[in-house]
């Protein structure tokens, strides 16, 4: 293309100068002078240093306060669980005694109700969120997109305490009655079913996890979909693809990372979440096959005993058991979020 | 390459793929309705029971001893009040001005991806473990339950959610109008108030609105910390009934009384987060400027 | 009342690249003065050293002296300083979106704490109707946006903005470029306006633009500037080669 610049810029010769010459000017002219005062003013005005200097200070002890308070958090719970660090070592992760009265304790059964509970809650959390995220995107017709992506938002608004109260009172009731029984009848021989059928345990409270950390995978899954370039996916439909074809071969393909991270971010969700938990599992130190046995988590253990737990072994166990979940999760975030920001930075990047 | 061979047309082929298409999209759609199924019907039940145990007496009574009916959660409704009040003032400002660092002054900075990390890392971090490290912090010098500790515990767990938020929102204020208020001599502190974050204000609000809420349901951490209490709040030093907190000990309680009370308070709780969520979107939207942002 | 301004020795980088090399020349008070020169030659640059606004940038270095009227801004005064004795206006309206007009033409009153409403009412008057924009926006001052004029009103607003604070000098980076032509020739009346009154300093790729306003002008090529004399001489009979062939469109 020209540069226009050049088609402006005529031959000096033919260049008509009208340099200084009075325009035609709109009468817009404005008598008189700026008053005095502004100017007086703002020569007077220093130079705004020490505002500087105090604000970028002030700014700088806000972010690093959130640094000195992972950094203080660590530090307690070391300092506070140093009772229990030193009686059982490295044991007591592998040890499944829960003895107050003697005071010897191994946090395996939590560990196990932790592990079981987390997993299941993903075996039926991750399908279905990927059915909602694909729905949303690729499916649903485009007025009932945001609504139901908002419907599924508020999921995550609905507080903990309030899910466990429904579980107690409608879930409970729901897996005692119905869904254990046929449970029993059409699985019981694998043996995950077996024993006395309260309502409670860990079945329960994986199913009440599992709708809790729904929202947070397939918001993530939504957001990773989402960055999967158009042309790909139009590229895909020409050849003839169906709709099937073109969401497992140019979108999920396109988007598995960062969906995997989403998947370890709800893991991580999973991991620590406590009231709802703890108000259906039934909170019993067993490491039983059954699903429908009573359970503990590392969360609901802290939570159902912390009050009550007298000496400080007992205080500095539990306290180690809070210290354990801490470094977890913060290594399962650290994965999760490697993993969506190399997904997203990828797509950022082709973007350019 | 087997995507080829299912591209090309043959007749039985083309059957397959279309059956397996329609096959995915209903499964997909079913799984949705599955998912909104037991959102529903918790919003549902939750009307229902909580409505037909709403009353007057609710409001205004504190907790009747078992076996004596009425009594009301008001002391928990204060409470909460006060010390999600208290999480805000602290936490908010703490969140906007780290937020202010991490877009304004540590861009490309390691200590601010240091940081910005942290963050993230905190906002994983359970609330039961926040719990724990509220009562390591404070309870345990105090050697009592506080609203205070419970306070600053839950403004620990904004103030990740706001810093991230905050930075992210400074970050799409154009840079043509942080130079348009630095060429007319403002110092940066000041275009930094009152232009950085005056333009970005509606995603901070929502941002410092999404913490809020998320806090205002948080139990775990109260446990140990505010603790709960039948009497109405006295001063920050002492322990402080809590909405979330009472709901639960009325759940695992054996008396319907008590189920009833849960049932209610739950749904005063969800309006109260849906309210107060409301009222900051709607006070926040007004006043706003024609064609402004 | 404008002033003039001296530069001396003026050179400038961004990171590594040395942007602007040895620049010396003095700009008159009270009068217009164009910058003309090949896209990425500096001019932009230059400007923005004019008023210390070129130090925003991390990675930017300046080397040289600049009198603005008495003052050496690189000695003897912090940069907002500088800068609220010499405005500038962008090359792309950059009006503060959640101000209104009155606060945006305000804000550089408002933002360094002056507050008497008097005196305000009376400087936004009288700079919307210097920038030619009262008409138009008179009814509605507090009550729409900067941001929902059209380009060319929001480009009069900036410059209204830039005047409020009365400066000595004002800069102006291609004030024009994103506009049609009807405002174009709004903004360059305005310039013919207000050179009795201030330092006018504009950057332009408008030639006729430059020869239409300017009572001087510098031709810009890879950071130096080849020639700075009145417009008549640069259009008619320039002194070097080079600034002949950029004229007249031999290179660009
Ligand atoms: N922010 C920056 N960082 C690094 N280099 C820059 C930056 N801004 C400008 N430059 C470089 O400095 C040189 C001069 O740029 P400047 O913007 O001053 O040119 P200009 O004459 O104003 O061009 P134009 O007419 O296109 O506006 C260019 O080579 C450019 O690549
Ligand atoms: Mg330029």
């Amino acid at each position: 293309m020209a540069d226009t610049r050049i088609k402006d810029a005529e031959p000096p010769a033919l260049l008509k100068l009208q340099v200084n010459e009075p325009h035609a000017v709109a009468g817009h002219a404005v008598e008189g002078k700026a008053p005095a005062a502004i100017r007086e003013f703002l020569n007077k005005r220093g130079s705004g240093a020490a505002g500087d200097g105090a604000f970028g200070a002030l700014v700088l002890a806000c972010a690093l306060s959130i640094l000195g308070i992972v950094v203080l958090i660590l530090f307690v719970l070391i300092q506070q669980s140093k009772l229990s660090l030193h009686a059982f070592g490295l044991k007591f992760f592998i040890t499944s005694a829960w003895d107050p009265v003697m005071g010897d304790f191994g946090a395996l059964p939590f560990i196990y109700g932790t592990l079981v509970t987390s997993f299941l809650a993903l075996c039926i959390a991750v399908p279905l969120a990927l059915c909602v995220a694909i729905f949303i995107m690729e499916i649903c017709p485009k007025p009932l997109r945001g609504p139901v992506a908002f419907l599924t938002e508020l999921l995550a608004a609905i507080p903990s305490v309030v899910y466990g109260l429904w579980a107690v009172f409608v879930l409970v009731p729901i897996m005692r009655d119905h869904l254990g029984p046929f449970l029993v009848k059409f699985f019981g021989w694998t043996g995950l079913f077996s024993g006395t059928n309260f309502g409670e345990g860990l079945l329960t409270a994986s199913i009440i996890l599992s709708i809790m950390i729904l929202p947070v995978i397939s918001s993530i899954t939504r957001e990773v979909m989402g960055a999967v370039p158009v042309s790909q996916k139009e590229g895909v439909l020409a050849l003839g693809a169906t709709r099937w074809e073109m969401i497992r071969i140019a979108v999920l393909r396109n988007a598995r990372v960062g969906i995997v991270g989403g998947v370890i971010l709800g893991l991580g969700r999973a991991l620590g979440e406590t009231m709802a938990v703890t108000m259906v599992i039934g909170n019993h130190p067993d490491i039983a096959k059954s699903l429908f046995a009573p359970g503990y988590t590392l969360a609901s253990v802290i939570a159902n005993e912390f009050t009550e737990a007298t000496g400080d072994l007992y205080l500095s166990a539990l306290i180690e058991i809070g210290l354990a979940l801490f470094l977890v999760t913060v290594v399962v975030n650290t994965i999760a979020r490697l993993l969506v920001w190399f997904v997203t930075r990828n797509s950022a990047r082709e973007a350019r | 390459m087997s995507t080829n061979s299912q591209l090309r047309p043959n007749r039985a082929n083309v059957l397959r793929r279309s059956a397996s298409n329609h096959l995915v999209t209903a499964i997909s759609v079913l799984g949705t309705l599955l998912v909104l199924v037991p959102l529903i019907a918790i919003l549902v039940y939750l009307v229902y029971k909580g409505a037909s145990s709403l009353n007057v007496a609710f409001f205004t009574h504190t907790p009747k001893p078992v076996g004596e009916s009425g009594g009301g959660m008001a002391n928990s409704i204060v409470g909460s009040s006060i010390i999600l009040l208290l999480a805000s003032l602290i936490g908010i400002p703490v969140g906007i001005l780290g937020g202010v660092y991490l877009a304004e002054y540590g861009a490309g900075k390691t200590l601010g991806a240091g940081i910005r990390f942290v963050a993230d890392v905190l906002n994983g971090v359970p609330s039961i473990v926040m719990g724990i490290a509220g009562y390591a912090l404070i309870v345990v010098h105090q050697r009592h339950f506080s609203a205070l500790a419970a306070g600053v515990t839950l403004a620990i767990m904004m103030v990740p959610t706001v810093t991230r938020t905050t930075e992210e929102m400074l970050m799409t204020v154009p840079h043509a109008i942080r130079e348009a208020a630095y060429g007319l001599g403002v110092p940066r502190w000041r275009m930094i108030l009152s232009i950085s974050l005056r333009t970005a204000a509606p995603g901070i609000i929502t941002g410092c609105m999404l913490a809020f809420a998320r806090v205002a349901g948080e139990t775990a951490p109260l446990l140990f910390t505010a603790f709960g209490s039948s009497f109405w709040p006295h001063n920050l030093n002492e322990p402080m009934a809590a909405l979330p907190l009472q709901i639960f000990v009325y759940a695992m309680s054996p008396y319907d009384e008590w189920h009833r009370l849960a049932w209610a308070g739950s749904l005063v709780l969800i309006t109260l987060i849906m309210v107060s969520v409301g009222l900051v979107r709607y006070v926040t939207s007004r006043g706003r400027l024609k064609g402004g942002h | 009342m404008g002033v003039g301004i001296e530069v001396k020795n003026l050179n400038a980088w961004y990171g590594q690249t040395h942007t602007l090399r040895d620049i010396n020349l003095t700009i008159p008070a009270n009068s217009a003065t164009a910058l003309i020169g090949p896209s990425g030659c500096g001019k932009s640059t230059f400007v923005r050293c004019l008023n210390r606004m070129h130090e925003t940038n991390p990675s930017a270095r300046v080397e040289g002296m600049v009198k603005v009227g008495d003052i050496d801004i690189y000695n003897d005064a912090a940069p907002v300083e500088i800068r609220r004795r010499v405005g500038m206006v962008f090359q792309r309206p950059n009006p503060f979106p959640t101000m209104s007009i009155y606060d945006n033409v305000a804000s550089g009153l408002k933002l360094n704490g002056f507050h008497n409403r008097k005196v305000l009412d009376e400087v936004v008057e009288r700079s919307l109707k210097q920038a030619a924009l009262w008409n138009e926006v008179k009814d509605d001052l507090k009550k729409k946006s900067g941001a929902s004029l059209s380009g060319g009103q929001q480009q009069r607003l900036c410059i209204a903005r830039a005047l409020a604070v009365d400066p000595e000098v004002l800069l102006m980076d291609e004030p024009a470029s994103a506009l049609d032509p009807a405002s174009t020739s709004k903004i360059e009346d305005l310039i013919f306006e207000l050179k009795d009154e201030y330092s006018i300093v504009i950057v332009t790729h408008n030639m006729q633009q430059a020869a239409r306003v300017a009572e001087n002008t510098g031709f810009f090529l890879n950071g130096q500037l080849v020639e700075f004399a009145p417009t008549s001489t640069i259009f008619t009979k320039p002194h070097d080669k080079r600034t002949e062939d950029y004229i007249t469109g031999r290179f660009g």
